[in-house]
């Protein structure tokens, strides 16, 4: 698991300090330097930085040089230096995203990766969804997605670095390649690939951002609400309604299952606010393709993650036990081809 | 030749009790990251105990439905394998009753094993 050792953290400390100090034109101290998410490619940490008595709370993401992405994720997740300039056109074009600030350079030795503002709130659904302190916000979340997520579609393609086009078409064929990859017959995943091929939405003229993971975990809430939209790796450019189909996806719930917009709100409460902010109306028809479509893609998510510990790209018990998670999605596939489309 | 009790159910039960009541608290108090992994391990060890339980005969129920619904005898994999190919080239699809009968006795059987609560 792990391999925080105090090693890493004092050379990601140094190489920090140095960057900052370039960065803000001034000596910076290195303060509350903490790494935040588990996984070993893909790194995020948290750390201030003090130039002249100033304290600016900030974010680290970082790949580092020496561990292996799985093929998959080289094919569908886009690298830092592009994910930085994906985040500084949705931050011009005002969405609510983090600040990109500076890239550090091969040099620096961190491998990719680049700082960012650190934004206030906390992107854990379960106490989103229960606790005390975001009773308020609660009402408000499905509604501010529906804006949000206008405005990232409404982002200006021209200011976009290039990013891949991914249309449905292109969804179904590398979930297919997926499952062949791993091997095991997967007949419910099939079944459902199939459904969706045969339905698939034709490509848009003019392809918009999409989030591509814009989901209940991955944006942060405070007491007013949702203060900002993390994890742009799987940004593309494709159908608008894929992030709205994905948002809805029961496993994003957690168990607030008659709330489907990420379980805060209904579909048509978030469509409403989608529509109402300068997106384009949303076809029901379509948002359920890409409901099944997202269904599908989790699942086959969840037999990839297992994949990564079977394979000995990276030995995870938690990433072992994720591949039984797959079969949630296939519950909700069989009823979600029941209600037709 | 069977095995003493407890049953491989009955231990694995017995480790996860020990787990969660015992092991899980103190680790909360100590190392809350690892506090998370060990209620990964027990949801996983009881996943074990109802696989061991139910998972015998569920695999039964779906290698005999298999063989009704393709019409011959081959090991569950080999019979799921064609199934699947069947369904990728649309040969098969849900406006199939026998087919989605199966499958949602299969996926039932699956569930009831990785995650009885689901809904």
């Amino acid at each position: 698991m792990s391999v925080h050792t105090s090693t890493e953290t004092e050379t990601v400390a140094r190489v920090l300090g140095e960057a900052t100090s370039r960065h803000f034109g001034g000596p910076a101290t290195i303060d509350a330097l903490s790494r935040q998410s588990g996984g070993a490619s893909r790194q995020t940490w948290s750390f201030d930085a003090v130039v002249g008595g100033e304290r600016h709370a900030l974010i680290l993401r970082r790949d580092p040089p020496a561990q292996g992405k799985t093929a998959r994720e080289r094919a569908v997740a886009i690298d830092r230096a592009t994910e930085f300039r994906v985040l500084r056109a949705a931050h011009d074009a005002g969405v609510r995203a983090p600040e990109p600030l500076f890239e550090l350079t091969p040099q620096d030795g961190l491998g990719e990766a680049y700082v960012m503002r650190r934004v206030g709130g906390i992107a854990i659904a379960r106490k989103l969804l229960r606790d005390p302190p975001y009773e308020a916000a609660r009402g408000k979340i499905a509604g501010q997605l529906g804006e949000i997520l206008a405005r990232i579609h409404a982002t200006d393609p021209a200011t976009l670095p290039h990013l891949p086009r991914r249309e449905a078409a292109d969804h179904i064929a590398e979930l297919r390649r997926s499952l062949d990859a791993l091997g095991q017959p997967q007949p419910v995943f099939e079944l459902a690939l199939t459904w969706l091929d045969r339905r698939k939405p034709a490509p848009l003229e003019r392809p918009v951002l999409v989030h591509g993971d814009y989901r209940t975990g991955n944006y942060l809430v405070d007491e007013t609400g949702v203060t900002t939209i993390l994890d742009w790796e799987l940004a593309h450019l494709g159908d608008p309604v894929e992030d709205l189909g994905w948002l809805c996806v029961k496993s994003w719930r957690f168990g607030a299952i008659d709330r489907p917009a990420g379980g805060f709100g209904s579909r048509e409460e978030l469509w409403a606010a989608y529509e109402q902010a300068g997106g384009g109306e949303v076809d029901p028809a379509r948002a359920h393709w890409w409901e099944v479509f997202g269904t599908a893609h989790w699942g086959i998510i969840c037999l990839n993650q297992a994949w990564k510990h079977l394979s000995g790209s990276i030995r995870s018990m938690e990433h072992a036990s994720i591949g039984r998670r797959a079969v949630e999605t296939e519950v909700d596939l069989l009823q979600l081809l029941k209600q037709g489309g | 030749m069977a095995q003493d009790r407890p049953t491989a159910a009955e231990l694995l039960t017995a480790i996860a009790d020990f787990l969660r009541e015992e092991a899980t608290p103190a680790l909360d108090r100590s190392e809350p990251r690892l506090g998370f992994q060990m209620r990964v391990a027990v949801n996983s060890l009881a996943i074990l105990e109802r696989e061991v339980r139910l998972g015998p005969a569920a695999d039964a129920r779906e290698q005999a439905r298999l063989v009704g619904l393709l019409g011959r005898d081959a090991p569950l994999d080999e019979l799921n394998r064609e199934l699947a190919h069947q369904l990728r080239s649309g040969e098969r699809d849900e406006t199939d009753a026998a087919l989605m009968a199966h499958l949602e006795a299969t996926i039932s059987d699956k569930i009831a094993i990785a995650n009885p609560k689901w809904r």
